[in-house]
């Protein structure tokens, strides 16, 4: 029952979806009101058609409806609700008609933004957002059908991916990536949209960035709690690895936070329109490489769990689109209104800018080409290889500081031509803190020259941001008189967007001294311990209280239980276990980690046997891992402060 | 030639430029930090590039090869390419306990790299699960393979 309906609703979003996109083309071809009301309509159409067949899809996952295909692969009568909810991206047919889903929210949200502005171009995109929905539904539809008919329905199912049952982040970590992934269509749409229409205007560069900002919060947030995640489930004391997978989701990060602050001069002067564009469209091709990437299986990685003929098609979608993303700029560039003015001078912020956007794009060019070389060089030779960590991070190191660097330059740089005193004044206090910083962690004998390095620029621009995101109501303060946090209050309400990115900046700095301090003071310690054995650690002292066999209703876990002290400090019990599940042959550790701003303590199970009394375990100690995941949550919530939508009338 | 065909020219050629020099200093640090997948033979085969350069090698444990110093955190094993090997043996020495599961016969991941003894030094020690989680492909009957795993 739930197949036929199931098929019958995706069958409506396909249809729905081929409408919209006929329509909304032809709205924007001929500047018809009527087609382009038509498409959105079509979009809202396609959205409930989505919605319906999602819904479905959990209803039948969470009463284990084995008739179903998608649920007989996934499902389990063991599995505990919120890993049955969570199946639905566990596999690749769930997380295609998922992926559906989430665009199905996008065109939605994009059709109710649009549906009084932008007479130019709302057409254009919502057509074109349509129709990269009519690609997915269709795979839905077709090759990646997860409401097939299993007849007779088995009995019980195996369950989803151990690998993904093993954390509760696997709830939200998915969907978010996703947000981040599908989100990408809307500004591409909209991108392909101005080349179309052969115009853009300063309101239409407003509205780009907005739409960039969603899905670039989501992917931001994703990745950072693929990272964490990694560092929660896999054991091994890390959080990034440069894993074919996570490069996918960094490849598509890196060109669209260029292409937000290439598109400020855009908005700004009118500048690089024909190279925003580019990092615009580019960005979500990026993402399409990716999904080839991690769903296709042709990385032998921990992701590529699904294995299907899907591969071949999503490479062919992929140059459909290069295809089209070269010949649409290629046509169109010159149709785009030249820019007002040039560049303002060599040291400027239009400089920064343009030096940012240089290092983001070595930076992709670099990951990208690590990551597919492997192929390639199978492709060619037959050989397997893999690209190592050391060839990342001797690009990655130096270019992420340059970033952090410019991150604190570019703002105390002004717009115009700066004069020399001005520059001193602008750019003195935060060097004497940078000297200050730098002076002390000398004078406490840090002395590995990258971390040293990112603390010193770090400390610049958190000095210059903190600056900036004063000076608006200093001014204020001094001209109006009154109370002084009242002033800073209001001044930071009237430029809202502007603190937000500063708050986004501040987080980022969090972010980049957390990885420098913990990559560049990682202690492993290898131990093996028998039952009530004490032994230090660092500075810590744990004691091993025992192990014990766990029974749950999906897998099975031998837990060993320590007790961990600093100084005279009790910091409580950690409880690291080893976890066996029956579709994996060998067991799956999960680490328990003490965490803090100062470090983090790391215990993850090597061998673990409840009927004897030794244990053999890694203990590694981090600094300042905490900083990276609080500068996430800083970033995420700059983000939404930035992507919040003004009051009507009152641009934001 | 119109001056904005100079321009375009001009950017042609300097993305050209600047594209392809990256390349090449980014290929020669590729080139560098390569991970060979090798086995055992392959090893030997490749024995003039093995010492120094990152080796990720497959292998079976060798039956009575196993040595494991508790008291020095000290594993050391010999990995063949089928559960007797005679021809191509390689010994490995790693710092720490051996994984849940690691015993003779049983197919590793060691990484690490290769000394000038002829002894290979593994960083990390990886138990190779040949029934590693895989989703089932189209056509099985899922009855038969419900059946198979709760023989597990």
């Amino acid at each position: 029952m739930i197949s036929l309906l199931g098929r019958a609703a995706i069958l409506v979003a396909l249809a729905a979806c081929s409408v919209g996109a006929v329509a909304g083309l032809y709205g924007g071809w001929k500047g018809s009101a009527e087609a382009a009301r038509w498409s959105r309509i079509m979009a809202w159409a396609f959205f409930g058609a989505v919605t319906v067949a999602t819904g479905l899809m959990e209803y039948a996952l969470l009463t284990h409806d084995f008739s179903v295909h998608y649920v007989s692969q996934v499902g389990s009568l063991d599995s505990p609700v919120w890993v049955s909810i969570v199946s639905l991206w566990s596999s690749l047919e769930g997380s295609i008609l998922f992926w559906a889903f989430i665009l199905g929210v996008y065109a939605a949200g994009q059709a109710w933004w649009t549906r009084d502005r932008f007479p130019a171009h709302s057409s254009w995109a919502m057509g074109m957002t349509l129709v990269i929905g009519v690609f997915f539904t269709f795979l839905v539809a077709g090759i990646a059908n997860p409401f097939g008919l299993v007849d007779p329905a088995p009995a019980n199912g195996p369950g989803p991916n151990p690998l993904l049952q093993n954390h509760i982040l696997m709830v939200v970590h998915p969907p978010t990536l996703y947000l981040g992934y599908v989100g990408m269509t809307v500004p591409f749409a909209m991108g392909a949209a101005a080349l179309l229409a052969g115009n853009i205007n300063p309101a239409w560069s407003r509205a780009l960035r907005n739409a960039m900002m969603v899905p670039w919060g989501f992917l931001t947030a994703g990745i950072l709690l693929g990272g964490w995640w990694s560092y929660d489930v896999l054991g091994w004391g890390g959080y990034w690895a440069w894993d074919p997978v996570e490069n996918a989701s960094l490849l598509p990060w890196l060109t669209a936070t260029a292409f937000l602050h290439s598109a400020m001069l855009m908005e700004r002067k009118e500048q690089l329109k024909g190279w925003t564009l580019t990092l615009l469209m580019g960005s979500f091709l990026l993402t399409i490489l990716g999904t080839f990437m991690t769903r296709s299986g042709v990385f032998n990685s921990v992701h590529s769990f699904t294995q299907s003929e899907i591969g071949p098609i999503f490479l062919g979608f992929l140059a459909v689109g290069l295809v089209f993303t070269v010949v649409l700029l290629a046509a169109r560039i010159d149709k785009l209104a030249p820019p007002t003015e040039g560049l303002a001078g060599p040291v400027t912020r239009d400089v920064a800018f343009l030096a940012q956007n240089l290092v983001f794009t070595a930076i992709t060019f670099t990951v990208l080409l690590g990551t597919v070389w492997p192929l390639l060089n199978e492709a060619i030779s037959g050989e397997r290889i893999s690209v190592g960590e050391p060839y990342f991070n001797q690009w990655a190191v130096p270019l992420g500081f340059l970033l952090v660097f410019l991150m604190g330059v570019g703002p105390a740089l002004p717009w115009g031509r700066p004069s020399a005193s001005a520059m001193v004044t602008r750019a003195g206090l935060p060097a004497l803190f940078t000297v200050l910083v730098v002076g002390l962690l000398l004078a406490l004998d840090i002395r590995a020259p990258w971390p040293l390095a990112v603390f010193g620029a770090s400390a610049f621009a958190l000095w210059v941001t903190i600056g900036e995101m004063l000076a608006p109501g200093l001014a204020r303060w001094r001209s109006t008189g009154g109370s002084l946090p009242i002033a800073l209050w209001q001044a930071s309400l009237k430029a809202r967007r502007r603190q937000a990115g500063y708050i986004v900046h501040l987080g980022v700095i969090l972010v980049a001294v957390g990885i420098a301090a913990s990559s560049g003071w990682r202690h492993v310690h290898e131990l093996t311990m028998i039952k009530n054995e004490t032994t230090s650690v660092g500075r810590y002292t744990l004691t091993f209280l025992g192990s014990e066999a766990v029974q749950e209703s999906h897998r099975t876990a031998s837990v060993a239980r320590f007790h961990v002290s600093a100084g005279s400090n009790e910091l409580g019990t950690l409880e690291p276990r080893m976890n066996n599940y029956p579709r994996m042959g060998s067991p799956l550790p999960a680490p328990a980690v003490y965490s803090g701003p100062r470090e983090d303590l790391y215990l993850s199970l090597v061998q673990v046997d409840p009927r004897t009394d030794l244990v053999s375990l890694q203990a590694v100690i981090q600094p300042m891992v905490w900083w990276i995941w609080f500068g996430g949550a800083v970033m995420a919530f700059g983000t939404v402060l930035a992507a919040w939508p003004a009051r009507k009338g009152r641009p934001a | 030639m119109t001056p904005s065909t100079q321009r375009r020219i001009f950017l042609a050629v300097s993305l050209l430029v600047a594209g392809s020099a990256l390349t090449v200093i980014a290929g020669g640090g590729i080139g560098e930090n390569l991970v060979y997948f090798w086995t055992p033979a392959e090893l030997h085969q490749n024995s003039d590039k093995a010492v120094g350069a990152t080796i990720r090698l497959g292998g079976v444990v060798q039956a009575n090869s196993v040595d494991w110093k508790m008291e020095e955190q000290h594993l050391s094993f010999t990995v063949g390419e089928a559960a007797v090997d005679e021809a191509t043996p390689v010994r490995v020495t790693a710092r720490g306990a051996p994984p849940q599961m690691f015993r003779e016969g049983i197919g590793v991941v060691v990484e690490g790299t290769m000394l000038d003894e002829g002894v290979f030094q593994a960083d990390k020690v990886m138990v190779k699960h040949s029934n590693e989680y895989r989703a089932p492909t189209e056509g099985t009957d899922p009855q038969t393979l419900y059946a198979t795993v709760e023989e597990l």
